[in-house]
């Protein structure tokens, strides 16, 4: 009983170090893969090749004085980068990014939860992710960030259902909600290939849900200045930025388990080899991952922004017939071949 | 130690009045709506701990039914918010009381 | 466990909702609301119905509630001017009815149990998924169609009512 619960505290503070750690080396990736792709060269003077950069920006916002405005509605305005933070890190719950391992006369799955209805679990949680953006731009009190505020709403509503949608032909291929059993179910040939359309779907949809460029309406610096959160300084903005990049983390991991396999390995049947089968699994799912994590910042310096009305023009009148297109398709291939 | 039925009953009574006393008291149409979700909820959970005692799905079933209902509700009541706002530049709903304008 | 899980959570729903209807600001109002359907997913998980909280906070917290927030902002109404004293009469008859309501609902229900006598034994898979997708696509399928029908209706509905010029 004892060791049970220490072994859930650890794996959750394993998933949350190990994400926190990534969001900061995913903005320095970030800023060097812009100074390539812009040619320049990005971050290069704290540590070596720029190394210790994270470290001096954590500082630096912590020690930056934290701002609140006159007219701010004072008790949202504290809580919203909680609000946008808090379900970031909560997702990645029901995540498996291992396929686990036989320690202490039992069996511990790479998984902080495994529930039952675990894509369900996801879009519930991502679902109340918007709050914090809206809110907080809601309570800087500023027209700019309730502008920001506003676009995101819409949009996080629009894009969620292409997003829903694409994933149930998943579902009705595996039968199951189960992040688990989606994964066992890829061994051999990868969803990405059952279900071209729906990744494709999936993939544009994830980009809108995370406020990302092509679709950060809500932040879009040229037209809103900093968007949703103009107004924050000091940690605060930090944990919007963390919240954000979280997001993202969670968001490519999330491709990869629904469609590139998760933590299985081509060819190789890691659970037969143990301790290093498991490692193995780790390290496909990381690289798998870290795959899509560039590719998130690949997008966002070569593509432009949407306008408002082409991203809802693309959100209700191509991806959502489209992934109704797709889950007939699909429901007509189980039915009759 | 599962509660009995009938705290269940009595907490989904109270969310009701809740939600009645809400819509008799404010002027706001849009908290009027949230007063009106308030007594939809207070159903479902009447609903739902009936489909608990009785070990029956049907009651689920109609609280699906009841949340459909109240996004289609939600979704066609704003839009007429929204208009009536354009209109009359208020949300009191002492204001509303003309069939057309 | 459930017991005192069930207290929790219904004490955060009463007084939430309370405030839904008490706080003058609407922002403050959608927000409290957003926590009673929070505790009411808690509530419907100790009842067994999984699905259904799982609906819950996708559908009412992340869809409606969402909706709400946009149209508030949209609108933009402010405090709520003439909110009544304490002191106005028809406070006091709200109150009163709201009273009587509920003893009303008390003293009926008090005698329930002898009625519908113990609980059902638990089967533990009562709201999963799958038993609400079986019932709902075999013995409700017709219901379910005509809900659909219901929700075409209503996006043209609201589709329609904001347009502008109509002509």
């Amino acid at each position: 009983m004892l060791i049970d619960i220490a072994i859930i505290i650890i794996k959750i503070m394993i998933v949350i170090g190990g994400i926190i750690t990534t969001v900061a080396y995913l903005i320095l990736a970030e800023r060097k893969v812009a100074g390539f792709i812009q040619e320049r060269y990005g971050p290069n003077r704290v540590g070596l090749w720029g190394l210790l950069q994270p470290i001096a920006d954590g500082v630096k916002t912590l020690l930056k004085e934290d701002i609140t405005p006159a007219r701010a509605n004072r008790i949202i305005y504290h809580l919203a980068p909680a609000m946008v933070l808090a379900p970031a890190l909560v997702t990645f719950a029901v995540v498996p990014f291992g396929s686990g391992i036989d320690a202490f006369g039992r069996h511990i799955a790479f998984q902080v939860a495994d529930i039952g209805i675990g894509i369900l679990f996801i879009f519930a949680i991502t679902s109340i992710g918007v709050y914090g953006v809206v809110l907080g731009g809601w309570s800087s009190n500023n027209k700019y960030s309730l502008l920001g505020g506003l676009r995101s709403s819409a949009q996080m509503i629009s894009y969620e259902i292409a997003l829903g949608l694409s994933v149930i032909g998943i579902l009705l291929l595996t039968g199951s909600l189960r992040l688990n059993d989606i994964v066992e179910a890829q061994i051999g040939m990868w969803n990405v290939f059952r279900q071209p359309v729906a990744f494709l779907i999936f993939l544009v949809a994830v980009f809108a849900e995370t406020n990302r460029l092509p679709f950060d309406l809500a932040e879009s610096e040229q037209e809103l200045i900093a968007g949703y959160h103009i107004e924050y300084s000091g940690f605060k903005y930090s944990m919007f930025m963390l919240g954000e990049y979280s997001n993202i983390i969670t968001a490519s991991a999330l491709i990869v388990t629904l469609f590139f396999g998760g933590w299985t390995v081509p060819f190789i049947d890691v659970t037969k080899f143990g301790y290093w089968g498991a490692f193995l699994s780790v390290v496909s799912f990381a690289v798998k991952t870290g795959f899509f994590l560039f590719l998130y910042l690949w997008v966002r310096w070569t593509l432009p922004r949407f306008r408002y009305d082409q991203l809802m023009h693309l959100g209700w009148k191509v991806l959502l017939p489209l992934a109704l297109l797709n889950l007939l398709f699909t429901a007509a291939w189980i039915t009759y071949a | 130690m599962t509660p009995p039925l009938e705290y269940y009953l009595w907490f989904a009574a109270l969310l009701f009045v809740i939600g009645v006393a809400g819509v008799l008291l404010r002027r706001n149409v849009i908290i009027v709506f949230m007063s009106i979700e308030l007594m939809l909820n207070a159903v479902n959970v009447t609903f739902i701990a009936f489909s608990r005692q009785m070990n029956n799905i049907d009651g689920q079933i109609f609280v699906f039914f009841v949340m459909t209902l109240a996004a289609a509700e939600v979704a066609v009541g704003l839009a007429i918010i929204v208009a009536m706002f354009r209109n009359k530049e208020s949300i009191n709903i002492e204001d509303m009381n003309l069939l057309k304008w | 466990m459930t017991e005192s899980l069930f207290f929790v959570f219904a004490a955060m729903a009463i007084v939430s909702a309370l405030m839904v209807i008490l706080n003058r600001n609407p922002i403050y109002s959608a927000v409290s609301l957003v926590i009673t359907l929070f505790s009411l997913a808690g509530i419907f998980l100790l009842l067994e119905a999984y699905f259904l909280a799982v609906v819950q906070i996708i559908i009412y917290a992340g869809a409606i509630m969402v909706l709400f927030l946009f149209v508030i902002m949209l609108l933009n109404p402010g405090k709520e001017a003439k909110f009544l004293s304490p002191t106005n009469p028809r406070i006091l008859i709200i109150t009163l009815l709201s009273i009587a309501f509920i003893g009303m609902i008390f003293t009926l229900v008090s005698g329930t149990a002898n009625y519908i006598g113990e609980a059902a034994s638990s089967t533990g898979d009562l709201g999963t998924t799958r038993n609400i997708g079986l019932t709902l696509f075999t013995k409700y399928l017709l219901p379910f169609e005509i809900a659909s029908l219901l929700l075409l209706v209503s996006l043209v509905g609201a589709v329609l009512m904001t347009k502008r010029n109509l002509r």
